[in-house]
């Protein structure tokens, strides 16, 4: 049925009070308005200003608000973000924004929305080699189980945070619990968490992270046998022996391949542990938050006897862990005892060295979510047509602007490092679910072809002269642009 | 369910933004960390049921009050219903006229159920509800015209004034006035109230009949308003001194029939720079004070700026 309504008024359907708003009038809200006989979101909304050039400064978001005037900014070099730009609702709406540009003499249609995802989570890289706590076990935030532990990567612990059993499968509190913690960790604030039989932590997205109270600073080079390799020539004929500690792999330098190359002499020593191959030993202690990642505060601890036919005394020997953070120097007594002394300066040189090849240790969080069927039905009639087009790279897909990876398989299920998005890009909605950002940008000519909404596509300049409540923020540097019309490569060359 | 609202945090990373078709929430609180949080989540729990429920009465809701009018059934509305009441003899007023501050003032309970805050305020658009724990106070500026980041002046509440709600009218604002006031901030126990009297009194400020005065029905602007083709104010040109004060005078009349009836504590009336207060205001509340200047306190900035990014 369709209802009568006076000449040039509409009826908006944003929310339930169903307003009546005239032409030139805006609804009960302020937010929805009659333009030209169509409704209108006149929100605050973020558009992405192009970096000029490649050496923009890292300042990434230059804010102009209120000294902004859209005629002067040249519109081909504006993305609109879904930042902002309201959700579909009731779901088989278009997207509130779908906009056409020009770019390189191409027709790009930008398709603009902000979803609400249920099916969410972030993953944490944490860069530490201490243990975090066992694979599998829980993570907590403010008591409440948040995520788990899950499988390591090179010099980094990792866990995953959210996800929809979290969210909406557990307690009330454990859903809300979990939403804020990603709500934060996505706005790059900090969250402490807690890991069953591990460590307390503090992280924050692109912060270097705090381990049971202590902030770690760098991620190892390699692993202990990896340090003996790429050191070996620097210890050669300063010292006769280095034990480099490792969680992992601890390396002993007369015995390694390495060291043998070198003509390294035979000590004597002996290492707790199982031996892998020569000079490489796992299992030389627990997983811990001491030495190396292993739980050791003293890294004799680990060495057995030195074999009395083989070692002798003033033997120096040197301990190191794999960032170069812990290190102490010994000389064997007359009884073949470790004696520590001062380190001497011809091997500060090799401790440092192995200190500043370690990068700084940050936490890095991707935030992950799949785009529901609903969400797709706002760019087009048949949400199927939208994954197939992402899938044929024909549609890219951004969050804020930021580049996502579209993960290979069904539906549109993607990842983005939320430090390349705007500022507090992400918001909430109790349900709990996140509502984060996501724009879709093809070819016009392929848009129609998946059948889009053409009907609605709006002119970018037409979007711009809304200027009121949109927010130009400048892109950052090392992100793409997203109208760019070639997916490949970086867009500003 | 609808998934509509969206509840984030402001930049400052204190002060909770809600927002729900026209309703439009900021929060602050101020206590332990952890009651604070308890706090917003109830009210963010409370924030996403207060549309369907209002809608669900709407009609009812934009019905002109009587003593006799069918009482809504949700609490707001009801809230909304009691605050008219009042003046359903002596003029033309709906529920709607108590909408913002009567969802304030239920949002706040929410949070000062499940917590202990020492203070805490809901600003819903402008009308504030308010919660003062013994000894502590909040400063409010007022603002006469929304787009400008002027003060007419500040009013300082402290736990022992039994004031609790701070609304304002005016026709430059978002909701229609029958009058001229450029703004009417009333003091009162609730913020529903505060908001019920500041539209009375605002439609008093007035020169019937007065040229420079643009007066267009209701209805030809928002065709579902609750105003019908009452004719609501558009524009105001200059006036005269003697206009101005006269047109002040009487809604300073009707603010201090208000007061005697203990329906508000005090209120101040502003139009074309000039300014009016109620006259002795009570035990408990600091009188109105007026300055030409943004103040520099922190706190008091803050409010101003809310109170403007809500406009």
């Amino acid at each position: 049925m369709t209802e009568v309504l006076p000449k040039d008024t509409i009826r908006c359907d944003a929310c339930p009070v169903l307003c009546y708003i005239k032409l030139g009038q805006t609804g009960a809200c302020d937010r929805y308005a009659n333009f030209n006989g169509r409704l209108v979101r006149v929100d605050p909304h973020i558009l992405l200003d192009r970096a000029k050039s490649q050496g923009a400064p890292l300042v990434p978001f230059l804010e102009r608000e209120g000294e902004w005037d859209g005629a002067l900014m040249k519109s081909k070099d504006t993305f609109v973000t879904a930042i902002g730009a309201g959700t579909t609702y009731p779901d088989y709406k278009p997207a509130p924004f779908i906009i056409s540009s020009e770019v390189e003499g191409v027709d790009m249609v930008t398709v603009v929305t902000e979803g609400i995802f249920s099916y969410c989570g972030v993953k944490l890289k944490i860069d530490t080699d201490r243990h975090l706590g066992p694979e599998r076990n829980l993570v907590r935030a403010q008591g409440e189980p948040v995520g788990h532990v899950t499988t390591a990567e090179y010099g980094s612990q990792m866990l995953s945070i959210g996800g929809v059993h979290h969210l909406t499968g557990g307690t009330k509190n454990e859903g809300r619990v979990t939403c804020e913690t990603l709500l934060y960790l996505c706005n790059g604030k900090e969250v402490a968490l807690t890991i069953d039989d591990g460590a307390q932590i503090t992280v924050a997205a692109g912060k270097a992270p705090v381990v049971n109270g202590q902030a770690e600073e760098r991620m190892r080079v390699g692993c202990g046998s990896a340090t003996i390799g790429m050191f070996a020539k620097l210890w050669f004929g300063k010292v006769d022996e280095v034990v480099v500690v490792d969680d992992h792999i601890t390396g002993v330098l007369s015995e390694h391949q390495a060291g043998k190359m070198l003509g390294v002499r035979e000590t004597g020593i002996a290492i707790q542990g199982r031996r892998s191959t020569a000079g490489r030993y796992f299992q030389v202690a627990q997983p811990g938050t001491g030495w190396g990642g292993t739980n050791i505060s003293d890294p004799l601890s680990i060495l057995k006897p030195f074999k009395p036919k083989i070692a002798w005394p003033r033997l120096r020997l040197l301990m190191v862990s794999t960032t170069g953070e812990h290190f102490a120097y010994y000389e064997l007594n007359e009884s073949l005892r470790p004696v520590e002394k001062q380190l001497p300066e011809q091997l500060q040189e090799s401790v440092a060295r192995i200190r500043e090849n370690c990068e700084p240790a940050l936490t890095t969080v991707l935030f992950m979510a799949g785009a529901g069927g609903s969400l797709r039905a706002g760019a087009t009639e048949n949400p199927v047509k939208l994954t197939d087009s992402v899938k044929h790279r024909l549609t890219r897909v951004t969050s804020g602007g930021a580049p996502a990876y579209v993960w290979p398989g069904g539906g549109i299920t993607f990842m983005v490092d939320v430090s390349r998005m705007p500022e507090d890009a992400f918001g909430y909605v109790p349900t709990p679910a996140l509502v984060a950002p996501i724009e879709f940008t093809l070819k016009k000519t392929d848009y129609a072809a998946i059948g889009g909404h053409m009907d609605y596509v709006r002119p970018l300049d037409d979007v711009l002269r809304e200027k009121q409540h949109q927010r130009q923020l400048v892109s950052l540097p090392e992100n793409p642009w997203p109208l760019k019309p070639d997916t490949e490569g970086d867009s500003r060359k | 369910m609808r998934e509509r609202a969206t509840i984030r945090f402001l930049p400052d990373g204190h002060r909770l933004h809600l927002n729900d078709g026209p309703i439009d929430l900021i929060l602050d609180a101020d206590g332990h960390q952890a009651e604070i949080r308890r706090a917003y989540l109830a009210a963010a729990a409370r924030f996403v049921t207060i549309l369907e429920e209002l809608c669900a009465e709407l009609p009812l809701l934009r019905r002109r009050a009587t003593h006799s009018a069918e009482l809504p059934v949700s609490p707001i509305a009801r809230r909304m219903a009691d605050a008219v009441t009042p003046y359903c003899n002596q003029c033309f007023i709906t529920p709607m006229a108590a909408v913002a501050g009567a969802v304030a003032d239920a949002v706040l309970a929410t949070m000062t159920e499940v917590a202990c805050l020492r203070r805490a305020y809901v600003n819903n658009g402008g009308d504030i509800a308010l919660h003062l724990a013994a000894s502590e106070n909040y400063t409010i500026g007022m603002v006469e015209r929304p787009e400008r980041p002027s003060l007419f002046g500040t009013l300082k509440v402290s736990s022992g004034s039994p004031v609790r709600g701070v609304a304002t009218s005016g026709w430059r604002g978002r909701s229609f006035s029958l009058g001229i006031a450029d703004a009417v901030t009333v003091l009162a126990e609730t913020a529903a109230q505060a908001d019920a009297a500041a539209t009375i009194i605002a439609n008093a400020v007035d020169l019937p009949s007065h040229p420079a005065v643009l007066r267009i029905p209701a209805r030809e602007i928002a065709p579902d308003s609750d105003l019908l083709n009452l004719p609501v104010t558009r524009g105001v040109g200059p006036l005269s001194a003697a206009e101005i004060v006269r047109a002040l005078k009487a809604g300073q009349s009707v603010a201090d029939e208000l007061r005697s009836r203990n329906l508000i504590h005090a209120a101040a009336l502003c139009l074309q720079g000039r300014v009016r207060i109620t006259r002795n205001c009570r035990d408990g509340i600091r009188s109105l004070t007026c300055h030409s200047e943004l103040s520099t306190e922190p706190a008091f900035r803050s409010t101003i700026e809310e109170h403007l990014c809500q406009k």
